[in-house]
């Protein structure tokens, strides 16, 4: 077989795979987050923990709850990762410099995951299991309830309250991300991806060579690494480690598992809207721009692969290019972040696609629950526009959208890119910085620019030749991710106060319909603009131009 | 409730929940992956005369001539650490490094009469730890290995056929030789002479 008959097959794979799983799925989650009985173990949890399950929460009251929860896991973390030295199982780890510290607490609460250490030098087992995996579940759980409050906002009447966070973390966490990782986790044990506790070992080669060969609880990590749209890696290779992903098969599941939650969610928008219609459109819209991204950076690679390298450097044979620009695509459209293949070493449009990818807002199909919510936010820009069009009040799914709901929502549309592109200018403007980039020239812009287009997104995916564990990028960086997920967060969440407080206006002839291709046009073009019009100076000037030169 | 009441709650949240997803939920994959695949969960370890030679996930350094070779590896193999150059096409350090590998390979007399070299034989891998060739570049080291062992071509082209492993189902990954198998059984060979 071809090498694009397998590539595209491996493809339709996934989307038939997808095409099975999204319904169960996001009905599913729809029952989760409006069930009326907690599990055994929840009412446990609730016990323990001394909060009131059956307490609903106003918008404010919600947010500070995801603000307190968010802050202690960044305390808590950073204490973890400062003092491994002195607990157990540090095997030997060199441990972070206080700003290193710093960036990868802030990293691992906002879902971010970016890494200015190497895994396997930076974090003992210890840090990595109770630490890192998880902030892995629990930011995946932090997002997935905003998006469900953003849901309840669209979908509740005259309502002032918007759900409980606490049970909503809770059972994101019990119902969703923990029985799916732990099937997952196990098929990569079964794959080959390691699931000890050795200390890093010494042995002879075959030729006499000595090679360290590393444990580690990696199979549990790398489940909810890729379900959670986290993206850490245990090792510094991040899942182009063959501990991490030992094989095509694997790869395939890892790749699943970031798609799986983020593509189900449209399904439980619908659901809990009462119009599937509407999940569908939302659906279309994400797979759109991620079959966009796919096709377009497999095309570069698998262009630029005339060359005698064959696209190669940076990409592990077992995967080849086809299923290196896959994950690629995949990792940076769902805000995961994790690489099978160095980014940096891509063509530089593949490269460049990558970069847009995140560039438009982790929106194809995004992350855990922020995916939603920024699709929902684009929909109300949409209607917005629309509106502006045809003179009509723009309404969403019966909801006005009036001066504030539109101003929180261009708002949360200016955050990021401000964020992105205001870091990168400054980095390159500031000497210190500039002496951490390993190229040159457009690609050296590129490699900056990618890094905060990551942070300020939340991808945590990086050009990694760029040397970040300096106190200046370990600083900005911080600043950029914690930025980047809060600010937008709170906006959402007050955008959903704002709906849930309106009744449903009734749908008349002058409703402008959401749910048509026409809609889902729309939708496509503002999420292009909006981003095309805010980054394309600064993506000419990177990947365009070493395209060009 | 007010913030500070928030944040305890927060705490014993996140106390109860690292329990369940820091301790329980890695030991329940640990008890599985050792009762049921010890193997994979151990690191996929290659043993030679009860001696653990290796992982046959993880590339090794072998530069005699008298073995097959890996990929070109930004930190030799050595399992330290990971990762891979980070160069990109355009950059002269990139230049260098090709015509590098090149000119090793034609020394080597590893390039095949075409004159093209393998890509995967020219440029570095993602992880440093690529355990895999393609099927060209171990062919293209036939003639070399055959030279040094004393071993006959037909014979190593049907010992790398033997360690060719396919798409998986046909169409997942690519075709590729594990080097560090590959190079066990050639040993095991030489040893019964």
């Amino acid at each position: 077989m071809s090498d694009a008959a397998a590539g595209l097959l491996t493809i339709g794979v996934v989307v038939a795979l997808l095409a099975i799983t999204h319904v169960p799925l996001g009905n599913w989650m729809a029952r989760v987050f409006t069930d009326e009985t907690d599990w055994r173990v929840e009412r446990t949890v609730y016990r323990a923990v001394g909060v009131d399950p059956r307490n609903e929460q106003t918008w404010r009251s919600y947010a500070a709850s995801v603000l307190a929860f968010s802050g202690v896991s960044l305390v808590v973390l950073f204490l973890l990762i400062v003092l491994q030295k002195h607990l157990p199982l540090a095997q030997g780890t060199d441990g972070m410099g206080l700003t290193t510290a710093v960036n990868t607490a802030i990293s691992f609460v906002t879902n971010t995951n970016w890494q200015s250490y190497a895994g396997e030098v930076g974090t003992g087992p210890l840090v990595q299991t109770v630490g890192l995996a998880v902030q892995n579940f629990v930011s995946a759980a932090v997002g997935l309830a905003v998006a469900i409050v953003v849901i309840r906002g669209v979908s509740r009447r005259s309502a002032t309250t918007l759900g409980n966070f606490w049970v909503d973390l809770v059972r994101g966490v019990t119902r969703i991300l923990l029985p799916i990782s732990l099937v997952a986790a196990v098929l990569l044990v079964a794959g080959g991806v390691i699931q000890n506790l050795a200390s890093p070992e010494t042995i002879a080669g075959l030729a006499g060579h000595d090679q360290v060969i590393r444990g580690g609880l990696v199979a549990s990590q790398e489940a909810i690494k890729e379900l959670g749209t986290n993206g850490g890696g245990y090792f510094n290779a991040n899942s182009a480690h063959p501990f991490e992903n030992p094989n095509p098969v694997t790869n395939l599941v890892e790749i699943l598992l970031m798609l799986v939650v983020p593509f189900a969610l449209p399904r439980t928008f619908g659901v809990m809207v009462g119009d599937r219609r509407q999940g569908w459109t939302l659906l279309g819209f994400a797979a759109t721009l991620w079959a966009a991204g796919v096709a377009l950076v497999t095309w570069a690679e698998v262009h630029a692969a005339v060359a005698a390298t064959g696209s190669m450097e940076g990409k592990e044979v077992r995967f080849g290019v086809w299923g290196s620009a896959l994950f690629g695509a995949t990792s940076t459209g769902t805000s995961t972040g994790a690489v099978n293949s160095m980014h940096e070493s891509y063509s530089p449009l593949g490269g460049g696609v990558l970069l847009v990818n995140m560039a438009l807002g982790e929106i194809s199909p995004g992350g855990v629950g922020s995916g939603l919510y920024g699709i929902v936010v684009i929909a109300v820009l949409t209607v917005f526009l629309a509106g502006l069009m045809v003179g009509r009040t723009p309404e969403y799914l019966g909801k006005r959208i009036g001066r504030p709901e539109i101003t929180m929502a261009a708002l949360y549309a200016v955050v990021t890119p401000t964020l992105a592109l205001a870091g990168a200018a400054a980095a390159v403007a500031y000497p210190t910085a500039r002496e951490s980039m390993l190229a040159s020239g457009p690609h050296g812009l590129t490699e900056v620019l990618y890094a905060y287009t990551s942070a300020a997104n939340n991808n945590g995916s990086a050009f990694a030749g760029l040397s970040a564990d300096t106190p200046w990028f370990n600083l900005t960086l911080g600043a950029g991710m914690l930025l980047g997920r809060f600010l937008p967060m709170l906006l959402v969440l007050a955008l959903a106060g704002r709906l849930a407080a309106q009744s449903r206006r009734p749908v008349t002839a002058g409703t402008m319909p959401t749910h048509t291709p026409l809609f889902l046009g729309l939708l496509v073009g503002v999420a292009i603009i909006v981003a095309g019009l805010t980054y394309f100076p600064a993506i000419a000037l990177g990947p365009i131009a070493e395209a060009l030169s | 409730m007010n913030l500070s009441r928030q944040s305890l709650a927060a705490l014993r949240m996140l106390a109860v929940l690292t329990v369940l997803l820091g301790v329980v939920y890695p030991a329940a994959v640990w008890g599985i992956g050792r009762v049921a695949f010890a193997d994979q969960a151990s690191g996929s370890l290659v043993r030679r005369d009860g001696t653990v030679v290796g992982s046959s996930l993880l590339g090794q350094a072998f530069t005699g001539a008298d073995t097959f070779h890996g990929r070109p590896s930004t930190s030799d193999d050595a399992g330290g650490t990971s990762g891979g150059s980070n160069l990109a096409a355009s950059d002269p350090a990139q230049r260098r490094a090709l015509a590098q590998r090149r000119a090793t390979l034609e020394r080597a007399g590893d390039v095949p009469p075409s004159g093209v070299a393998a890509p995967d034989a020219l440029t570095a891998s993602a992880s440093g730890l690529d355990p895999d060739i393609s099927p060209a570049y171990a062919l293209a080291q036939v003639p070399r290995v055959a030279r040094a062992t004393g071993i006959g071509e037909s014979a190593l082209r049907t010992l790398v056929r033997r360690h060719t492993t396919g798409r998986t189902l046909g169409f997942l990954g690519e075709p590729r030789v594990d080097v560090l198998e590959l190079n066990l059984a050639l040993a095991l060979d030489r040893a019964r002479g």
